[in-house]
């Protein structure tokens, strides 16, 4: 703050700075700060590049989950790797999202309540993913459903539909 | 056989290695005494005199040295156990499973870091509400209280980032959670849960940045925040001293 410490600006240096009213040490400091503010910017900014990883080694969001005929009609079965539920009802296929939308556990089917029970907080669905009871703020999403042309159904996780779009063969 | 170690110690001290190291006399008056304080490293952030009152149990219940005291043990168990612990899916695991079955010792040194872990929390939690309780967040001590209460998130992030390196149910589910909590903050939470796990789901780069955060750089801050914490103490005329610290006797 003080300037105490400074040797008095010789009258020479004074005049040459007279016209535009900043000195040459205000000037180079706010040279360098701003330099070195634009530097730590840009840090930031690799940085922040660097910790965001480029490749996922991470299950694939589009997946293959078989013949049709592999689910039984009134049929709800787990896939443990993708922690999707395919549902088969005589309306027709439905894939639902076994992550409970509370707090990111993966769910279980239980066969004989007939409903989709999570362990971590007790959140409770029905099999078409509405929900029953718990801390879950919303219903389990469902997930658009395809053929690929061998006829295997294809599942898109990035895609979530309506309840209502049911998947009919 | 006393007086032979004392004049032992003697011609120890006249040595010119001791010189060269302790550059003082002994300390017998309180200039001396200062100047040892002073002159150590690993003491000269601590006040070279305390009051008699401030070290009366009542005073702190010793709840900061406490905690110190079990940072200092969760830090020498924490490097003993790294020397037998890999942080990859699935060695994490085998080797906790291996620290707790098969090291000589591994389990004692296991449940010693993890013990630790949990009174240090508990310490540092009641060192807080001692402090809180008989005002010794305020002036000077403003500044030292903030320090205090970042130095109790560093307990609790290292508390958490610990959790899941046993890589065991308990740890994967307890993450999941937590990491699900932080991305239910507005607009930045999906971004923040993405770049501690290092991806979308609790695998192997939240293993292994859960690491790093637990081993060097949480331990880097809580050492800093703590030499801050104690120097400060001193600065700011040592601790709180009130006229019931006497144990009951006014």
């Amino acid at each position: 703050m003080s300037d105490a410490g400074n040797p008095p600006i010789p009258p020479a240096r004074r005049s040459a700075q007279a016209g535009d009213g900043i000195t040459r040490r205000d000037f180079l400091n706010e040279i360098t700060l701003g330099a070195l503010g634009i530097a730590g910017l840009g840090s930031v900014a690799v940085t922040y590049q660097y910790f965001s990883p480029n490749v996922l080694f991470e299950p694939s969001t589009t997946f293959r989950a078989g013949n049709p005929d592999l689910y039984p009609v009134h049929s709800v079965t787990f896939l443990q790797e993708q922690q999707v539920y395919i549902v088969r009802m005589p309306e027709g296929f439905y894939a639902v999202s076994a992550v409970c939308t509370h707090l990111g556990c993966v769910t279980q089917w239980k066969a004989d309540a007939e409903m989709i029970a999570c362990p971590c907080h007790g959140s409770k669905f029905k099999a078409d993913g509405t929900k029953i009871e718990g801390p879950a703020p919303r219903p389990l999403p469902h997930f658009a459903i395809s053929l690929t042309a061998d006829g295997e159904l294809l599942v898109d996780k990035l895609q979530s539909i309506k309840p209502a779009q049911v998947f009919k063969l | 056989m006393a007086t032979s170690f004392q004049s032992a110690l003697q011609n120890l001290r006249e040595t010119k290695i001791w010189k060269s190291i302790f550059r003082r006399g002994p300390a017998n008056t309180n200039r001396t005494r200062s100047l040892a304080v002073f002159g150590n490293l690993f003491l000269h952030w601590l006040p070279v005199k305390v009051r008699e009152k401030s070290l009366r149990v009542r005073a702190s219940y010793y709840l900061g040295s406490i905690s110190f005291l079990l940072f200092i043990v969760l830090f020498v168990t924490g490097i003993l156990l790294m020397f037998y612990y890999h942080p990859a899916a699935p060695h994490a695991y085998r080797d906790m499973k291996d620290l707790e079955f098969v090291v000589s010792n591994g389990v004692f040194l296991r449940n010693l870091h993890r013990l630790a872990a949990h009174l240090m929390v508990f310490a540092v939690f009641w060192h807080m509400f001692h402090v809180f309780y008989r005002g010794g967040y305020k002036p000077p001590h403003e500044f030292n209280w903030v320090v205090g209460v970042i130095l109790l998130l560093v307990t609790l992030f290292l508390s958490y980032t610990g959790y899941l390196l046993p890589w065991d149910q308990l740890a994967f589910w307890a993450v999941t959670v937590g990491t699900n909590i932080i991305s239910a903050m507005p607009v930045v939470g999906n971004k923040i849960r993405f770049l501690l796990l290092g991806g979308n789901i609790v695998g192997e780069n939240a293993l292994l940045r859960f690491y790093v955060l637990h081993v060097v750089i949480l331990p880097l801050v809580a050492f800093l925040l703590i030499g801050i914490h104690f120097w400060r103490v001193q600065k700011d005329g040592g601790l709180t001293v009130k006229p019931k610290d006497n144990d009951g006797k006014e």
